[in-house]
C-alpha cells in the first residue's frame, strides 16, 4: 500500500513539475535566465555566463555590444575552437568575474571561464570591456581570432611503425615480437602536503615505439605492501626510441616516513605509431614566485593538425635531481607552424629550488594517427 | 565418455600387468611409433584383441593361432602397452612403443630483437618430435645456423637430450635481420632475430643561418660499431638563451635529424639522444 502511495505521489509531482516548473529548473533546462536584467554590469555579465553555460551561443552573441565586428561563427570558434580540440567536448562549468574599473558609462572586468573537460578543469581568462547603451549594459567581447590555414600541400616524410603480432596460424614455437625495452633512469619519492609523491623519468632504450606506464608499490619497514598506484596521465604514454618521459605517481594516503621500500614496475607495449607530428617548444621560461610557472609556446612543425597536446615539465635542482613534475593540457588544436602558449604552474615552495627544466609534449590527432 | 572409460581401463590394466600370469600372446619388445608389427598368438578360435596404452585402447577381432598384424598408424603414442585377448584376459603381452624418426621440431628463439654485439644474447631451444608428436628422446644432433647480412654465418651443433637441445650465441656486430635456423633429422625451422644498433655514439650537429632561424642538422647518427641508428630515434635539440629555452624532439629521418630553431645571438645549443650527449654550439652575435 505504501509503495503504491509513493509511486502515485511521484507521478503527481512529475506532472506538476513538468506543467509548472520553478524558475531555477527552467534555467537548468536552458529555457530561461535566472537574471534577465542587464541594468548593471554584473547582471549583464551573469547573463552572458548563463548563456555560455547553456551553450546558447546565438543568444550570447546577440547580446554583445561589438557583435558587428565579427560573426557568430568567429565568436563560436573563439570559445570552442574551429578544429576539434579539448574544448570541443567540454562544457562551461563556472563563470567568474572580478571588476577592475567602472564608471557610469563603461566598466572593465576580468572574466574566468572554467571549462569542464575530460582531463579536468581548463581555465581561460579574458579582460572584457563593458559599455552602457540605451538598452542597458552590454559586453564587448575581446575576440581572439583563431588562425586559419590557407589551403596548401605540406610534404611530409612520413615515418611510421606497424606491428605484426603473433597470429592464430603461427606454430607453437613461434615467439611474439618482444615488448620494447624501457628503463627507469631516475626516481625520487618526496613528501608533500597532499601525500607522498614518486616522480622520475623513463627512457625508451629500444629502437621501436613504446606505449608505457609506471606502477609503484610502496612497502612499509616490514616489507608489507601499503599501497599501489599508477602514473595515470602524469606521463607521456607514447614514447619513441631514445625518448624520455617524466612520470609522477601520487599516494594520497601514504606518508614517506611509513615507507621502507618502493617496488617500481615500468610497463611497456609495442604499438603501431607515427613519428609525426614534431612539436617544437619555444620561448620556455621559468617564472619565479609568486605565481611560479613555466611558460612557453608549442609549435607544430608538421603538416598534420594535432588536436590535443599534453605538455609535461620536469624540473631539476642545481645538482640535476628531479624536484617536480607538472603538466598542462593545451585546449586548442595545434595548427602547423602556429604557436600556442602554455603555462605549467609550479608549487611556490619548490620554485626557489628549481634551476632547470625539460619539457616534452605528447599529442593526439583525431583521425587515427597516434 | 568412452575414451574416459578406455583410459581408465588402460590405466588399471597397466597397473595390474606385473601381477598377471603366463602369456597367450607374444609381442615384439619395442615397436616404432606408427609402424606395422605383428603379435604371435596361441590357441584357436575367434577372440577380441585388446591393446591398451595410456592414450587409449585398440580392439580387433582376431583368429587365434596365427600372427595378428597391426597395421601402420594404429599404435602411435609412445609409451608402455599391454595386449591380451578376450578368451585369456589374464595372459598379457607387454611392449613399448618408442618414438619414430624426427619429423618435426619446435624452435623457440629469444629475443625477437636485441642490440648488436651482445654476448650470449641469442638463445635457441629445440624440441624434437616424430610424426606423431612424440618427443624423440634418443640423442639427436641438432644444428644451429645464424646468418646476418654482411657478416659471416655462425654454425653450432648441439645434441638433443631427452628431446631438447639449446644453445646461446652472441649477436653480430653488424645490424640486420638475422636468420636463425635450427635443423634436426632433415627438418628445419627458421626464426628472424632483429639485431639492432646500440646507443648513438658521438652525435655531431652543425648549424647554418636561415633568415631569422637556424637550421640545425646532425651528421648521420651511428652507434659505436658504425651501424646507422634507425630512423625514428629521437634526437633532442635544446637552445638556451638569456634565461629562456627552446626544445625540439626530432625523429631521425634518413639517418639524420634536422630542425629549425630561433636564431638568437649568444644562444647555446646542445644535442642529445636518450642519455647520450652530442656537441654544443654557441650561436655568434
Amino acid at each position: 500500500m505504501l509503495a503504491i502511495t509513493l509511486a502515485a505521489a511521484t507521478v503527481v509531482f512529475v506532472v506538476i513539475g513538468t506543467l509548472w516548473p520553478v524558475k531555477a529548473a527552467e534555467f537548468y533546462l536552458g529555457r530561461q535566465h535566472l537574471i534577465r536584467s542587464n541594468g548593471t554590469p554584473d547582471a549583464a555579465l551573469q547573463n552572458l555566463g548563463d548563456d555560455l553555460k547553456s551553450s546558447a551561443w546565438s543568444r550570447a552573441y546577440d547580446n554583445l555590444a561589438n557583435k558587428t565586428s565579427f560573426t557568430e561563427t568567429d565568436f563560436l570558434h573563439d570559445l570552442v575552437g574551429a578544429y576539434p580540440n579539448l574544448r570541443t567536448y567540454s562544457k562551461l562549468e563556472r563563470f567568474e568575474f572580478h571588476p577592475l574599473h567602472q564608471t557610469d558609462s563603461d566598466a572593465d572586468f576580468t572574466v574566468k571561464l572554467h571549462w569542464a573537460t575530460v582531463v579536468g578543469d581548463a581555465v581561460s581568462t579574458r579582460k572584457v570591456h563593458m559599455v552602457r547603451g540605451s538598452s542597458g549594459w552590454q559586453v564587448e567581447w575581446p575576440l581572439t581570432r583563431e588562425p586559419t590555414l590557407p589551403p596548401q600541400v605540406i610534404p611530409v616524410n612520413y615515418l611510421r611503425w606497424d606491428v605484426i603480432y603473433r597470429g592464430a596460424g603461427d606454430e607453437w614455437g613461434t615467439a611474439d615480437v618482444d615488448a620494447p625495452h624501457v628503463k627507469i633512469v631516475d626516481m625520487r619519492p618526496v613528501q608533500r602536503a597532499e601525500g607522498m609523491v614518486i616522480m622520475g623519468e623513463l627512457l625508451n632504450e629500444d629502437v621501436v615505439p613504446a606505449y608505457v606506464s609506471v606502477t609503484a608499490t610502496v612497502m612499509n619497514k616490514n616489507q608489507k605492501p601499503i599501497a599501489t598506484e599508477g602514473s595515470f596521465d602524469k606521463i607521456s604514454h607514447l614514447i619513441l626510441p631514445k625518448a624520455i618521459t617524466p612520470f609522477l605517481i601520487k599516494f594520497p594516503e601514504v606518508k614517506l616516513s611509513q615507507v621502507g621500500s618502493v617496488d617500481m614496475h615500468p610497463f611497456s607495449q609495442l604499438v603501431p605509431a607515427s613519428a609525426d607530428p614534431v612539436i617544437e617548444i619555444q620561448n620556455e621560461k621559468l617564472n619565479p614566485a609568486p605565481n611560479a610557472s613555466l611558460t612557453g609556446e608549442v609549435v607544430n612543425q608538421s603538416g598534420q593538425i594535432a588536436n590535443i597536446a599534453h605538455v609535461l615539465g620536469t624540473f631539476y635542482d642545481q645538482s640535476g635531481n628531479i624536484v617536480w613534475v607538472a603538466d598542462q593540457y593545451v585546449d586548442h588544436a595545434l595548427l602547423p607552424q602556429t604557436p600556442v602558449p602554455f603555462t605549467i604552474h609550479i608549487p611556490e615552495d619548490l620554485a626557489r629550488k628549481i634551476s632547470s627544466q625539460r619539457t616534452v609534449v605528447s599529442t593526439y590527432s583525431m583521425g587515427g594517427a597516434a | 565418455m568412452r575414451t574416459g572409460y578406455a583410459a581408465l581401463l588402460g590405466g588399471v590394466m597397466l597397473a595390474a600387468a606385473p601381477m598377471l600370469g603366463a602369456q597367450a600372446l607374444t609381442a615384439p619388445k619395442t615397436v616404432e611409433a606408427g609402424s606395422s608389427f605383428s603379435i604371435e598368438s596361441r590357441g584357436s578360435g575367434q577372440a577380441t584383441l585388446y591393446i591398451v596404452g595410456l592414450g587409449g585402447v585398440v580392439t580387433r577381432d582376431v583368429q587365434l593361432g596365427s600372427p595378428i598384424s597391426i597395421a601402420e598408424g594404429t599404435v602411435f603414442n609412445a609409451g608402455h602397452y599391454i595386449a591380451y585377448v578376450s578368451t585369456s584376459p589374464n595372459e598379457v603381452a607387454t611392449f613399448d612403443v618408442v618414438p619414430a624418426k624426427v619429423a618435426d621440431i619446435s624452435f623457440l628463439a629469444r629475443p625477437s630483437r636485441l642490440p648488436v654485439g651482445l654476448r650470449n644474447g641469442i638463445t635457441g631451444a629445440v624440441y624434437v618430435f616424430d610424426a606423431y608428436q612424440n618427443l624423440v628422446t634418443t640423442p639427436t644432433p641438432v644444428s644451429f645456423n645464424i646468418s646476418t647480412p654482411n657478416a659471416a654465418p655462425e654454425n653450432r651443433t648441439a645434441q638433443a637430450k631427452n628431446g631438447a637441445a639449446w644453445i646461446a650465441l652472441d649477436s653480430s656486430p653488424k645490424e640486420g635481420a638475422a636468420h636463425f635456423v635450427a635443423r634436426a633429422g632433415g627438418v628445419s625451422a627458421v626464426r628472424v632475430i632483429q639485431q639492432v644498433p646500440g646507443d648513438p655514439c658521438g652525435i655531431k650537429m652543425s648549424a647554418k643561418p636561415n633568415g631569422k632561424r637556424i637550421t640545425l642538422q646532425t651528421d648521420p647518427v651511428r652507434d659505436c660499431s658504425g651501424n646507422a641508428v634507425p630512423d625514428g630515434t629521437i634526437v633532442t635539440f635544446t637552445e638556451n638563451y638569456h634565461g629562456g629555452q627552446s626544445t625540439v624532439d626530432v625523429p631521425l629521418k634518413r639517418g639524420v635529424a634536422q630542425v629549425e630553431m630561433p636564431a638568437i645571438p649568444g644562444a647555446n645549443i646542445t644535442v642529445a639522444s636518450g642519455v647520450v650527449l652530442g656537441n654544443e654550439i654557441r650561436w655568434g652575435k
